[in-house]
């Protein structure tokens, strides 16, 4: 009896009320959803269209989902630490606490809210701008869903069950051992990433197969989409970085777990070794999640300038230019840690050359608005914004690029600040751009304007007001990381004004997730497919786009070509009739259980209970077993029902 | 447009309440009190120019071009122009200029601070051996053969070799008004130059997460004249107490202590304990 009690004292997280709070809402919530689910009789309809579909456009709607979800998980960590900040010696949180949250507040944004953000979009818009019917392997987009849902699912459940990590978001050893951070909060970390990792490198090969083979007859690559440029870029960093990291974390995992010493001090393992590891993918990781922003940011500025985007090879170059640069620049995140004046010089250089190529890019943005027809829509203010405030960050990013003064920038709040504008001022405000510009495509009714607007304002005034202060603070000598501070060292003026800011940026968001409620109710229904007159082949199709995207895939014949289709009439034969049976890929329920398993497997590691780890790998790979024999993985779609979706959307003729 | 303007209002007030003196002046970038931090301030204050030379030219062409091309009838509407090589060979060639101007001074001062600061008078070095534990500064002088905790004392306008380690979690010894930091790791010795221009006292802080108790890992570097810093040393020959290894040891438990001065140092020479399965050879290159 006293050993079951003492095994669920240290199993759930236990003596914290706010953790008590969150267990009484996860419950809560739960039950609703199961609840809402079994009333309205919703299952069959749940697993039949959305958790075995292997449609590129709904799994790119359940990963924004997730996606807003993790964002709403980050932004309350932010704002619990910003609470306890928000003046000198507060014990809103202590030490502990806070060191989780910093930790799951970095790793959630980044890998499970900025990641599936943007392999969202991807889904969401990548195949209908290339002009194809789905991903080239379909299932496998649904396994690499799954992966990242069971990762992060898994990352998530441990500030309930077990503990979360507390090592920060990069998890730097010997802290990171098992030595000095016992426990399994560590574990939830490498597994949790472990398992998402996969799926994104599946969704990196995916994506470049995708781009490569399957686009329109006529799409040459320099006819197509800025945005699927810049996937299939990202694509390429994706396959040569996040190999590095599966296998950094698999050595961190074996150290813990089987005391290895690949990071440990004793020995002969060398702690240094992870930084370096960790920031040979984490670097190219940044342009993972910038380099998806900037083609967002042409579509939308190309767009609502009416016109064609300015300088569209300098564009291509530079952006594969910052994707090679990229990879050779990951010491800068370690000049302290004396690799001598030669290195440092090296590296310092490799990343100011980084500011070239996104130098060239900035102008042709601004180059493109010139001579447009500028529409201030809700998307093009998160594009327009995005040049001051991502400018502010990249060059405070070229100050820390000089190693000698980076020693005086190094982990304070300075870095913290920097790196806020470029991720936020780049990625989120690419996510909320694109969220917005493609959200007819995704549910076929148009976000209201005014209230995307006063979500715009409030989110990036308040953005301002919470990171422009860090720079300051952080020259005062404050270092990231700090639960705590004291009065008296010039801080806490700052810091309560950072305070406010965060507020604002919460305030924002909810107005931003009232704004999806109110016009999935009332909003403006886009009957047209093509409601802001686009440029490229997502606006040819219905919104949202039949499970084929076109009747007929069209033939591309210059950049941009949907403009010029409209202009010559053109864009009729994308619908004309008579139709062919279409091959589609069949659904599958595979991915999601192959993913429990994943899970299953993951939590059994993450308490070192082996047996569970072997019986959840044991399940995987019966999964992937019962698909290799699977032979009904196909169907074609008769014409009569192309013909019955071509009829109401109004195009069959 | 309004949010330029909300932006350089809220870059004003802030700036007016740095300088205003709200600020403490004894950890504070822009503020360098030793030749290492302002040879870096100067760095910064360079790179800072030409960003801000750069966000100007910048945000003039945005605004020009949003007020321009944002009315209703835009009478230079081109939706086909694409291109302009003249255009785009500029906005290539000045990024590499800058990036130029700020990679020569880079270099160059990545390599001085590798050396002792010049003085005054050519004055010989003093070593001081730093270590981080959890979670607390050790200072140990081999010179005066004294040991601190969470504080230390040098001459000012000396040149300070401060050789860096690390027992358990790697931290960063970051004093900002003296000179930019540098990591103390537990099998790699590092060493940092630093040097007070004057008497006085200085916050120093530990800039890499080390866990639990890392918020308190505070120090003071209090800078004294030659003359103080020798009474001070007698000072402490006669009236602190020696430092054992039991003691030693205790110290080095994961917690946080407070100012602690010691007249003898342990015989440990302050090569990590844990290290004696360890291949040291290569482990010393650090910064000399």
């Amino acid at each position: 009896m006293e050993n079951i009690k003492h095994f669920l004292g240290n199993f759930f997280v236990t003596g914290e009320p706010m953790i008590y709070m969150a267990d009484v809402a996860i419950v809560l919530v739960s039950l609703g959803i199961i609840f809402v689910l079994t009333y309205f009789k919703k299952w069959k309809w749940l697993w039949k269209e959305w958790l075995t579909t292997v449609d590129a456009k709904k799994i790119g709607i359940m990963y924004i989902i997730a996606a807003l979800l993790m964002l709403f998980r980050g932004g309350v960590d932010a704002l619990l630490m910003r609470t306890q900040l928000a003046l000198p010696n507060l014990h809103f949180l202590d030490s502990q606490h806070y060191n989780e949250i910093f930790t799951t507040h970095g790793t959630i944004m980044i890998l499970f809210m900025a990641m599936p953000f943007i392999i969202g979009l991807f889904n969401i818009a990548v195949p209908l701008q290339i002009g194809a019917r789905d991903v080239a392997f379909p299932f496998l987009n649904a396994v690499s869903f799954w992966l990242f849902f069971a990762g992060a699912m898994l990352f998530n459940l441990s500030f309930v069950i077990g503990g979360s990590p507390d090592a920060g978001w990069t998890s730097y050893t010997p802290l990171a051992g098992k030595e000095l951070d016992p426990g399994v909060g560590e574990n939830y970390y490498l597994l949790g990433l472990q398992i998402a990792g996969i799926g994104t490198l599946a969704t990196g090969v995916n994506f470049f197969t995708t781009i490569i083979k399957m686009r329109a007859p006529g799409m040459s690559l320099m006819k197509m989409p800025m945005f699927t440029w810049s996937v299939l870029v990202t694509s390429v960093i994706i396959m040569f970085a996040f190999p590095v990291l599966t296998v950094a974390l698999a050595m961190l995992t074996i150290d813990r777990l089987f005391d290895a010493h690949f990071f440990t001090v004793a020995a002969g393992g060398q702690p240094m070794q992870w930084a370096n590891l960790f920031w040979i993918w984490g670097h190219p990781e940044v342009y993972i999640v910038i380099l998806p922003a900037f083609g967002v940011f042409s579509e939308v500025i190309a767009t609502f300038s009416r016109k064609k985007l300015f300088g569209y090879h300098a564009m291509v170059f530079s952006m594969v230019a910052i994707s090679v640069l990229g990879f050779i620049t990951w010491v800068h995140h370690f000049f302290t840690m004396g690799a001598g004046p030669g290195v440092n010089s090296f590296f310092s250089l490799s990343t100011m050359l980084i500011a070239i190529p996104t130098g060239v890019k900035v102008f042709n943005w601004l180059f493109t608005l010139n001579k447009g027809k500028i529409q201030f829509t809700t998307a093009m203010l998160w594009a327009l914004a995005f040049i001051p405030n991502f400018l502010i960050g990249g060059l405070t990013g070229v100050m820390l690029a000089v190693a000698p003064a980076d020693y005086q920038y190094h982990n304070s709040y300075f870095l913290i600040s920097h790196f806020h504008y470029v991720l936020i001022g780049g990625t989120v405000f690419a996510a909320f751009a694109g969220l917005t510009y493609w959200w007819p495509k995704m549910f076929g009714h148009i976000l209201n304007e005014r209230l995307g607007k006063w979500a715009f304002w409030v989110f990036m005034i308040s953005f301002n007001v919470c990171f422009l202060p860090m720079y300051l603070v952080g020259l005062l000598g404050m270092t990231r990381r700090m639960y705590t501070y004291p009065a008296g060292l010039g801080w806490t003026s700052l810091n309560l004004i950072e305070t406010i800011g965060a507020f604002g940026m919460g305030l924002g968001f909810i107005i931003m997730v009232y704004n999806i409620y109110w016009s999935a109710r009332y909003g403006e229904r886009d009957t047209t497919g093509d409601p802001w007159d686009g440029r490229t082949l997502e606006w040819a199709t219905t919104s949202p786009a039949p499970e084929y995207n076109f009747a007929h895939i069209p033939t591309i014949q210059q950049v941009d070509d949907f403009y010029y289709m409209k202009k010559e009439g053109r864009q009729k034969e994308i619908s004309k009739a008579p139709y062919k049976p279409i091959h589609m890929p069949n659904n599958s329920g595979v991915p999601i259980i192959m993913a429990v398993f994943f899970f299953i497997g993951g939590f059994g590691l993450v308490f070192e209970w082996i047996w569970m780890g072997i019986l959840g790998g044991i399940g995987v790979l019966a999964c992937m077993l019962y698909r290799s024999f699977e032979t009904h993985d196909h169907h074609y779609i008769p014409v009569d029902e192309i013909e019955r979706t071509e009829r109401e959307a109004g195009r069959f003729s | 447009m309004k949010k330029i303007g909300l932006k350089l209002f809220a870059a004003l007030t802030l700036l007016l309440v740095a300088l205003t003196g709200c600020a403490a002046d004894n950890q504070n970038v822009l503020n360098p009190q030793g030749p290492v931090a302002r040879t870096q301030f100067h760095l910064i204050v360079w790179s800072f120019v030409l960003m801000a030379i750069v966000v100007l030219g910048v945000f003039i062409i945005f605004v020009v071009v949003l007020v321009k091309n944002g009315k209703k009838n835009n009478p230079n509407y081109d939706p086909e122009d694409d291109g302009n090589v003249k255009l785009e060979i500029t906005w290539t060639v000045i990024p590499i200029i800058i990036v130029i101007l700020l990679a020569i001074p880079t270099v160059k001062t990545t390599y001085d601070l590798e050396k002792p600061p010049k003085t005054a008078e050519a004055k010989t070095p003093m070593t001081i051996v730093v270590t981080s534990a959890d979670w607390k500064w050790i200072f140990r002088y081999p010179e005066q053969n004294i040991e601190t905790v969470n504080y230390v004392t040098i001459p000012a306008d000396r040149p300070i070799k401060f050789e860096l380690q690390a027992k358990g979690a790697m931290n960063s010894f970051w004093v900002p008004s003296l000179g930019g930091q540098a990591y103390t790791m537990p099998n790699m010795q590092m060493s940092l130059w630093l040097q007070a221009d004057h008497p006085g006292d200085y916050i120093g802080r530990g800039a890499n997460f080390t866990g639990k108790g890392f918020a308190h890992m505070q120090f003071n570097v209090i800078a004294k004249s030659d003359k103080d810093f020798n009474k001070w040393v007698q000072h402490v020959k006669s009236t602190a107490p020696r430092l054992t290894e039991e003691k030693y040891n205790e110290i080095l438990k994961p917690g946080t202590v407070g100012r602690m001065t010691f007249s003898s140092t342990p015989k440990d020479d302050g090569a990590d304990l844990d290290m004696s399965g360890m291949d040291m050879g290569g482990m010393h290159h650090g910064k000399h």
